[in-house]
């Protein structure tokens, strides 16, 4: 089955100079999670936002079959959902529902078939008693599974998530990793959690000074960078 | 500063509603296509910032600090007409969420805060803040902004027959000069704070020379605010202030004939005589504010 | 944390809870003005007025005291203000101003208390308010104690270097917490933007389905006019 994601020598240059991509080439195969290894400054967030145009560099990117492009980046964000570090940049309308319908009714969706959506992908990830709450009540760890859900509710086919443990205590980062286990679509992954990115990816990817220097098995790669914590 | 229900009379209260009530909504629109909704976090998100700005002290002296009340600097960083949108909404959370000033008395803190002070703050910053009075041109935008927005408040408090005895008065406006120079000096710190980081965060006026213009709207601004205190307090002030400066004796006569038009015919209620000086008042805002906006509508273009 | 309480307050499942916001903004109008134009001898009518408030946070099953309790902010404000009109020689206006802003703020009270936000903002707009200004008032509110901790935090820190001790270092080190609180608000306001862009946001915000009006909340208007109307008579 072909990738879902291509990249292709993807290149990007800062206004102020600064080469954040020097030629990254990536595939993502469907059903796969891939671990994105890398130290600050390295490219990965960089990377990621090029894959649904937020970022336009010099290269190729295809998302399931589609090159990403001015005309295309409707249905490309429909495809591939990302998950940002900070749920609270995410989480901005005034209750969980109203948040995670955002996405649909951006597709067009019916305001009624919206709210369906919306309860589907708050159940799948526990989140429907909460639906009325507003989000600054909810705990860290509810307000990712809540950003989750409103990715979710666009039925995308690619989950992208950068950072995720960020501001999750243990017992959050457990939970998290059950619900992404669950979760049916290919998924990539950036994380400075080694242990979270062995309990969920057979293959990870280093990059380092704005290329992917290592790709393989997740135990391998950490071995072979080092990337090592206590 | 911000007037809670029941102290201002009814005409003054519905007069400023009903006048303010469209020109908040030019102001939305004019913010709204300067804008667009993409860039309503970033409105929001300042208005926040704002909020949470005015919980930090500064202290002055030994004993006292002061804040941040945030609208010259808004006006600096979002231009005017996004700085109003922004100080609209923070005044009617305010009063909503926090009780914080009147519901019916929206209109008036409004005009005080988001209207008359962000223009008041603006205006020197838009004359001035390409040169080389820099500095002082944000300084007293700080200071125009709360003074005038304090003189408006005081105004409508009197002309709604608040007696206010001239000790009162006078601390008052020691008090409000004391904020008001707090202002400037805390908006400039935060200002070359700013703009240190990023100098991108400002939306930098062009420079030229329209400073008479700048003269004459600053002037019609003073004007208005001093214009109305003065209509509002009661006319035996003024003949006192005559009789003080020794023209009385001369200027009798001219005082007593407008004044005696003012009793016959049309103007004899003392209620329309107050509210016309206060819409006076206004007007003149509004001159300032239309010429304003017609000279940024003419940058922009240019 | 007081906007915690009133979240949860906003959430009940009264008969006042369930009337449209619509006509909760326009009985509290209309109770505004009443008391606003109600001018000689105030005795009387200002402890009717305080009556329906009693007995329409009765009806909407909260908590009579705190809600007073959170009213009674105005009170310093106006206090202040009306001890200058007592000085002034004008006694009954003095206290007459401070039962007024009092009513005022208990009433605003209660139609926040009974209306959840999104309703508040959605019953606004019906009503004539512009949408570009509601969403600004939404993401002020949103972020609002987001970014107030953040300055807190900061401020925690600078204080455990010693910030307070030198008074014109305080003044920079304030300035400079701001510049920075400046700085990452703007930064917070670009990745907002970027989730909102990444799901599909292009440039137009869209609407859940507007809540329509049924009888009672017809009847809730009409009583709230006429009582407050007897009361002004």
């Amino acid at each position: 089955m072909s990738p879902v994601i291509i990249a292709r020598n993807l290149h990007y240059k800062y206004e102020d100079g600064t080469v954040a991509l020097a030629g990254v080439d990536f595939d993502l195969f469907p059903g796969e999670t891939v671990a994105v290894f890398g130290g600050n400054g390295s490219g990965k967030t960089t990377f990621v936002l090029h894959l649904n145009g937020l970022l336009d560099g010099q290269g190729t990117i295809e998302v399931c079959g589609l090159p990403v492009k001015s005309e295309t980046l409707k249905q490309v964000r429909q495809k591939i959902g990302i998950v940002f570090q900070d749920p609270d940049d995410q989480l901005f309308m005034p209750s969980v529902l109203e948040d995670v319908a955002f996405g649909p009714l951006n597709l067009g969706t019916p305001p009624d078939q919206a709210v369906e959506r919306a309860r589907i992908a708050l159940d799948q990830v526990g989140m429907l008693e909460h639906q009325h709450k507003a989000p600054y009540h909810l705990s860290a760890g509810e307000k990712k599974r809540v950003a989750i859900a409103g990715v979710l509710a666009m039925d995308p086919e690619v989950l992208v998530l950068d950072e995720p443990t960020t501001f999750l205590d243990p017992p959050g980062q457990r939970s998290l990793t059950v619900l992404l286990r669950g979760l049916p679509q290919s998924k990539l992954i950036v994380t400075h959690d080694v242990e979270f990115a062995r309990s969920l990816s057979k293959r990870a990817v280093f990059f380092e000074k704005g290329r992917i220097a290592g790709d393989g098995p997740t135990d391998r790669i950490i071995e072979q960078f080092r990337w090592i914590g206590l | 500063m911000h007037i809670p229900d029941g102290f201002l009379s009814t005409p003054v209260w519905v007069a400023l509603d009903v006048a303010v009530a469209p020109a908040a909504g030019y102001i939305v629109r004019r913010a709204q296509r300067e804008f667009e909704e993409r860039k309503l976090p970033l409105l929001g998100v300042m208005g926040a910032f704002v909020f949470a700005a005015q919980m930090i002290n500064f202290p002055v002296g030994g004993a006292t600090s002061g804040h941040l009340v945030g609208s010259a600097l808004l006006s600096f960083t979002l231009g005017p007409a996004a700085a109003g949108v922004v100080m609209i909404a923070i005044l009617a959370i305010q009063a909503l969420v926090f009780q914080d000033g009147g519901i019916l008395a929206l209109g008036a803190n409004v005009f005080n805060l988001a209207i008359a002070g962000v223009i008041a703050g603006y205006l020197p910053f838009h004359f001035w803040g390409a040169g080389r009075a820099r500095k002082a041109a944000i300084f007293m935008g700080g200071v125009f902004s709360v003074l005038v927005a304090a003189l408006m408040a005081v105004s409508e408090l009197l002309l709604s027959g608040i007696a206010m005895p001239g000790a009162v008065l006078g601390v008052s406006f020691g008090l409000f000069t004391v904020s008001a120079l707090l202002e400037g000096a805390i908006t400039l710190a935060v200002f070359q704070a700013v703009e240190t980081l990023n100098p991108n965060f400002i939306k930098q006026p062009k420079a030229g020379r329209r400073i008479g213009l700048g003269l004459i709207a600053l002037a019609a601004v003073a004007l208005a605010g001093v214009g109305v205190l003065f209509a509002s307090t009661n006319p035996d002030a003024l003949q006192r202030l005559a009789d003080t400066l020794g023209i009385a004796s001369k200027s009798k006569p001219f005082l007593d004939a407008p004044l005696a038009e003012y009793q016959a015919g049309f103007l004899q209620s003392a209620w329309l005589r107050k509210a016309g000086a206060g819409l006076m008042g206004i007007a003149l805002i509004y001159g300032a504010c239309a010429l304003l906006g017609r000279m940024v509508g003419r940058q922009r273009s240019a | 944390m007081h906007h915690v309480v009133l979240e949860r307050w906003s959430r009940g499942t009264s008969l006042l809870h369930r009337r449209d916001a619509r006509v909760k903004i326009l009985s509290l109008l209309i109770f505004l003005i009443a008391v606003a134009t109600t001018h000689r001898d105030f005795e009387l009518p200002g402890l009717l007025y305080f009556a329906v408030l009693v007995g329409g946070m009765i009806a909407a099953r909260l908590p009579v005291i705190g809600m007073l309790r959170r009213a009674a902010i105005v009170l310093p404000f106006s206090l202040t203000l009306a001890a200058i009109t007592w000085i002034s020689g004008e006694p009954r206006r003095a206290a007459m101003v401070v039962e007024k802003s009092f009513l005022s703020a208990s009433a605003a009270l209660l139609l926040v208390a009974t209306t959840p936000l999104p309703q508040l903002l959605r019953g606004l707009e019906m009503l004539g308010t512009p949408r570009f200004l509601l969403m600004v008032a939404q993401f002020v509110y949103r972020y609002l104690f987001v970014i107030a901790e953040q300055a807190h935090r900061m401020r925690l820190a600078a204080l455990c270097r010693g910030g307070r001790f030198r008074p014109k270092g305080g003044f920079r080190s304030a300035a400079g917490t701001l510049g920075v609180l400046f700085a990452r608000s703007y930064e917070r306001a670009d990745r907002i933007h970027r989730s909102m862009i990444s799901r599909g946001f292009e440039g137009h915000f869209n609407l859940l389905s507007r809540p329509s009006l049924v009888w009672a909340d017809a009847g809730f208007l009409f009583l709230t006019a006429a009582l407050v109307a007897v009361i002004r008579v």
